[in-house]
């Protein structure tokens, strides 16, 4: 048998995804935490006299708070198990990619388990983000004007 | 290659599993169950060393015996430069061969035990595997805190340690003979899908085995493979049918055994070199022994495959072992 006839009959005893429920899904949760940031926002803003500026800080500070607890506590990523991507892409995703990363390395030690280790994952996200912040920070200077 | 042997026995094996193993369908057949993956021990990889040792002493016990009655540890794991295995044998002082071979470990070292049992270099010989699924997906994926959605025919790295003791003397259960597969690659690339991956080599294993004997598939009471999964499984059936016009009949995975899978969430089945020991060595064994199957053909089926190769693109090759077990 050639690999692609093999590849036909994989593809026979292989489940489909339904790519549309999983984007839908996806698109509901990650809508439901930019909801809640929101609400945060105005929390902050409104009942603790925070400028806005400052009360998005806090917004991102306790959405990741929250998330790294949830994860150290055991259970975020079963959430993930169930809501997906929803709640990968947006900040929750990020910190939990890092606790995660930093629970499973602290045994082997301060410096060459968690230190080496802590942007195992968020690593790429890091250097990659801050590539592309250069070239947009470029294409804007050259476009709009400093 | 097939190698037939008249005076290997098995004579006790022991189990020990993980708290999903616990949670199946075929956990009271287990002689021991933890409830976390650390086994009371510092680490992952600790808690397997821990359950290796586990599983020797307790066949020791149920057959009676000292280590030094042992003339052969045969073991391997999951894990890098097959730690675990190494450090239970500096534990246990009894003379090592650490073998690799993926998740066909557990027949692959019983191969190597049966022809040193056959030549009568030694008397008796305990083979042993051994999988941690938090030691091993930290290794092989993520973090294990870390959640990522994964696909249906993904499999579940089974927890435990199971131990075989084989020997000259005479048993109801005799090791009949044993085919050494060869590495097969179809071109898979996908990690999520090891039981496609892995189909191929038991698809050649499981027909080079009769040929060589020159048996018929109904021979076998049952054919168990090791961890093709529910997908692999089918795809099996298809692959042996179109390659060598061979129908599996009396077939079962024993990646499908060892969890319910409309209930337990492992997606596609039981993975390791654990999923085919635990399940045969004490489920399929006890079976045995009550009448219910006089001969059975276990193909192990590993993928050999690391995350570096996978890093580099390369595609999944694939070994399964077979051995013939019959009831006396």
């Amino acid at each position: 048998m050639t690999n692609k006839e093999y590849s036909n009959l994989v593809k026979k005893h292989t489940p489909k995804v339904n790519h549309i429920k999983s984007m839908s899904l996806a698109f509901f949760v990650g809508g439901f935490i930019g909801l809640a940031g929101q609400f945060l926002i105005d929390f902050y803003v409104k009942i603790l006299n925070v400028s806005i500026s400052n009360a998005s800080t806090y917004m991102i500070v306790t959405l990741i708070f929250i998330s790294s607890l949830f994860t150290a506590l055991g259970f975020f990523d079963k959430i993930i198990e169930k809501v997906r991507c929803g709640i990968i892409i947006p900040i929750t995703g990020f910190a939990h990619a890092m606790t995660s990363a930093a629970l499973e390395y602290r045994k082997e030690g301060f410096v060459l388990g968690l230190g080496s280790n802590i942007f195992k994952l968020t690593g790429s996200v890091i250097l990659y983000g801050v590539i592309s912040a250069y070239i947009f920070g470029l294409i804007r200077l050259f476009v709009i004007g400093a | 290659m097939t190698i037939k042997y008249d005076n290997v026995y098995v004579e006790g094996t022991s189990t020990v599993a993980g708290i999903m193993e616990s949670e199946g369908p075929i956990s009271k057949y287990f002689d021991k169950t933890y409830d976390d993956y650390y086994m009371g021990e510092k680490s992952f990889e600790q808690g397997e060393i821990k359950m290796i040792c586990d599983s020797v002493n307790i066949l020791l016990k149920k057959c009676n015996l000292a280590k030094e009655d042992i003339d052969l540890f045969i073991s391997g794991d999951l894990i890098n430069q097959i730690t675990p295995s190494s450090y239970a044998a500096n534990k246990l002082q009894i003379n090592y061969l650490g073998v690799y071979g993926a998740c066909s470990t557990s027949v692959l070292s019983i191969a190597v035990a049966s022809s040193f049992l056959q030549n009568k270099n030694i008397n008796r010989c305990i083979c042993n595997v051994s999988a941690n699924n938090s030691a091993a997906e930290r290794q092989y994926r993520n973090p294990t805190e870390y959640g990522t959605p994964k696909p249906d025919t993904s499999t579940f790295t089974a927890t435990g340690s199971a131990s075989i003791l084989l020997s000259n003397n005479k048993s109801n259960l005799k090791i009949e003979s044993v085919t050494i597969g060869k590495v097969m690659d179809y071109g898979v690339k996908d990690v999520y899908n090891m039981g496609a991956a892995m189909a191929p080599s038991a698809s050649y294993t499981i027909n080079k085995h009769l040929k060589d004997l020159k048996r018929s598939i109904d021979y076998y009471d049952l054919v168990l493979t090791g961890d093709l999964g529910k997908y692999g499984k089918e795809i099996l059936k298809d692959l042996l049918y179109e390659e060598h016009k061979i129908k599996l009949k009396n077939y079962e995975d024993c990646g499908c055994l060892l969890y319910d899978l409309n209930k337990q969430d492992v997606k596609a089945g039981a993975s390791g070199p654990t999923s085919s020991a635990l399940v045969t060595y004490s489920y399929i064994f006890d079976e045995m022994k009550k009448g219910k199957y006089k001969r059975i053909l276990l193909v192990a089926t590993g993928a050999l495959m690391s995350p570096v190769m996978m890093n580099q693109k390369l595609t999944i090759p694939s070994i399964s072992h077979a051995v013939s077990v019959e009831v006396l």
